[in-house]
């Protein structure tokens, strides 16, 4: 049975509060950008992807790329949070010998159906499974989360070609829009807006979200399925550090360092 | 060496064909074979050697338009889907333009991806040294996983191309786009990471690879006359290198020529001085390439002659090794005397 709305909220809580734990004893990570895109990744695993934690590889699983690869501490403790693996392996994030590295890495990590890192990858990659999905005629789906700071990619947007010149309608792409990037904000580094503008015009079906909204997120992904000969992006407005009130919409909590006491205000702001 | 199948360049008329036919006869082969393969082109089908396979296999076949990055990125995908994937473009976009993404993505996932560096070294001849690839080899050998294969000729080629599609992991593979001497046949051993030992010889070692294999091979002639014997080796594995022929030669035979067409730095010879300095006695060693700058217009024929990479000048280059080694052995190399 499906979590309802609420559950999933819950659920997202949770996970927020492994990413703090999870960068505060690493001693670095990337914070904003992971809690930007709890709410998406909840969505995804608790209610839209078809997979079997304890198959991680299952063949005919719905593939998720994240290619805004820097919230690998979301996506870590989604995975566990689902049962992919023990949650107290999320204390291992970052250090030496640890199935969690920095950055996703699927010879390392139950879950993980790409290794990514450089910036603006993942929708080429995700392309790729598509492309193969369809001439095995393999029902399964591909997504791909990205980041928003990523746009300025010229590899996304070739990507982004490709994906609806092959008709990809399997492939279904999320924009993590919290406007922030490491330097600042996005519009006043290299503006992006009017990013569906500029999706519609590569000929993608755009479908704009509250990023943080349960009920639109599913029905966004739902709505993707849906819509055939075409590939979707789901453009969820969010906000960067979301559910920590002191690291939301700022720009330097992309990467900054957690310490104890500023730790347990956010957890006060997540409990 | 008649057990290694070589066509007899000293006596026959040596024909000629450019390593990218030998690339597209092996991917049709695979494909004849039944492996579930997928070539990519980065709009470069007519030049780098898949216009046949394309028509031959249109649903095998698949033109990303000019998106080298995207390219490796769907191949990774493609891949991580159980495809074995061939990418082809000209060799300074694919191993240049595209390789953060061949090492992210690829490399570090350590998936089947083979990376065809068409029409490289000097071979883009006219087109000029933008267009022409002599920093391949080293940048693609420095990725962790990455197999580097130089094909001498068409046939050698054809092999390589069958070989990696069955290496698990990435492979980049170097052709050429105009007319080689085919110097092998079907009977010549090829093994990726087994270098060949073409000739036989004592006083000196050529290591060298792609079309100046046929070049080492016609200098060895040329320096048999004044009586030297000069081993020739066949190594189109950059890597992993063959690094047991390769320090077999330097205890053997004591003085070193390797022969590229490429930068002098992080090639062939790279690969080879590195192996030597930690493993072998001081070994003298010539790398014969092209140092440090880009290449120019003119045909193929005529930049190997401009760039010092014909028969000629790997000569001069083993003449000038072995006096380097004559030089050692004056001074008792590797040997200490006790003082009275």
């Amino acid at each position: 049975m499906s979590p309802t709305p609420i559950e999933l909220r819950e659920i997202a809580k949770i996970v927020r509060r492994d990413v703090l734990t999870m960068v505060l004893e690493a001693g670095s990570g990337h914070v904003g950008g992971s809690l930007s895109a709890v709410d998406i990744l909840v969505a995804l695993y608790w209610e839209t992807l078809r997979v079997k934690p304890d198959r991680p590889d299952w063949e005919e699983r719905d593939r998720l790329i994240l290619s805004k690869a820097h919230a690998a501490p979301a996506l870590y403790a989604a995975l566990a949070r689902r049962g992919y693996f023990d949650v107290k392996e999320l204390l291992t994030f970052r250090k030496l010998h640890s199935k969690l590295q920095g950055f996703p890495d699927m010879q390392e990590t139950s879950g993980i159906d790409a290794s990514v890192g450089s910036p603006g990858q993942g929708l080429s990659i995700a392309n790729g499974i598509a492309i193969a999905a369809k001439r095995d005629e393999k029902q399964f789906r591909i997504y791909c989360l990205m980041g928003d700071g990523e746009a300025h990619e010229g590899q996304v947007w070739e990507a982004g070609m490709t994906a609806a010149h092959h008709k990809l309608d399997n492939v279904c792409a999320i924009v993590d829009r919290n406007r922030m990037m490491g330097d600042g904000c996005t519009e006043d580094i290299v503006a992006l807006s009017p990013l569906e503008e500029k999706w519609r015009t590569f000929n993608w079906h755009v479908v704009e979200v509250d990023g943080h909204n349960m009920e639109q997120l599913t029905a966004a992904f739902s709505e993707a399925e849906s819509v055939k000969g075409q590939p979707t992006l789901v453009l969820a407005k969010t906000v960067k550090g979301k559910g920590v009130p002191f690291m939301e919409n700022r720009a330097e909590w992309h990467d900054r360092r957690v310490t104890e006491d500023l730790y347990e205000e956010a957890m006060k702001a997540l409990s | 060496m008649a057990e290694m199948g070589l066509v007899d360049i000293q006596h026959s008329v040596v024909e000629t064909e450019a390593t990218n036919r030998g690339y597209e006869r092996g991917l049709i082969e695979l494909a004849e074979r039944g492996t579930d393969i997928i070539v990519m082109d980065a709009d470069l089908a007519g030049a780098s050697g898949t216009s046949e396979f394309r028509k031959r296999f249109p649903d095998r076949f698949m033109d990303i338009g000019l998106c080298e990055q995207d390219m490796i990125g769907t191949a990774a995908g493609l891949s991580l889907a159980g495809k074995c994937v061939f990418v082809t473009t000209h060799g300074m976009l694919s191993a240049g333009k595209a390789w953060d993404i061949i090492r992210s993505t690829i490399c570090y996932g350590s998936l089947n991806v083979n990376i065809c560096g068409a029409d490289a070294g000097l071979s883009a001849g006219a087109a000029g040294g933008s267009r022409q690839s002599l920093e391949d080899v080293a940048v693609m050998r420095t990725l962790p996983g990455m197999t580097v294969v130089v094909p001498t000729d068409a046939v050698e080629a054809q092999k390589a191309t069958i070989a990696a599609a069955r290496i698990p992991g990435p492979v980049y593979i170097r052709f050429t786009a105009s007319r080689v001497p085919i110097v092998t046949t079907n009977m010549t051993p090829f093994t990726v990471g087994q270098a060949g030992v073409y000739r036989q010889g004592d006083d000196v070692t050529i290591l060298a690879c792609g079309v100046l294999v046929y070049e080492s091979l016609r200098a060895a002639r040329m320096l048999e006359d004044d009586g030297l014997g000069v081993r020739v080796v066949n190594c189109h594995t950059i890597k992993p290198l063959d690094r047991a022929i390769v320090s077999r030669a330097a205890v053997e035979t004591g003085a070193l020529v390797t022969a590229e067409e490429g930068s002098t730095i992080g090639g062939l010879g790279g690969a080879v001085a590195e192996a030597l300095a930690q493993s072998s006695r001081p070994t003298p060693i010539k790398i014969v390439g092209i140092e440090d700058r880009f290449g120019e217009s003119g045909t193929h024929e005529e930049l190997l002659s401009h760039f010092g990479l014909t028969a000629r000048d790997i000569a001069t280059a083993v003449r000038e090794v072995l006096s380097r080694k004559k030089a050692l052995e004056g001074q008792g190399a590797g040997r200490t005397i006790d003082r009275v």
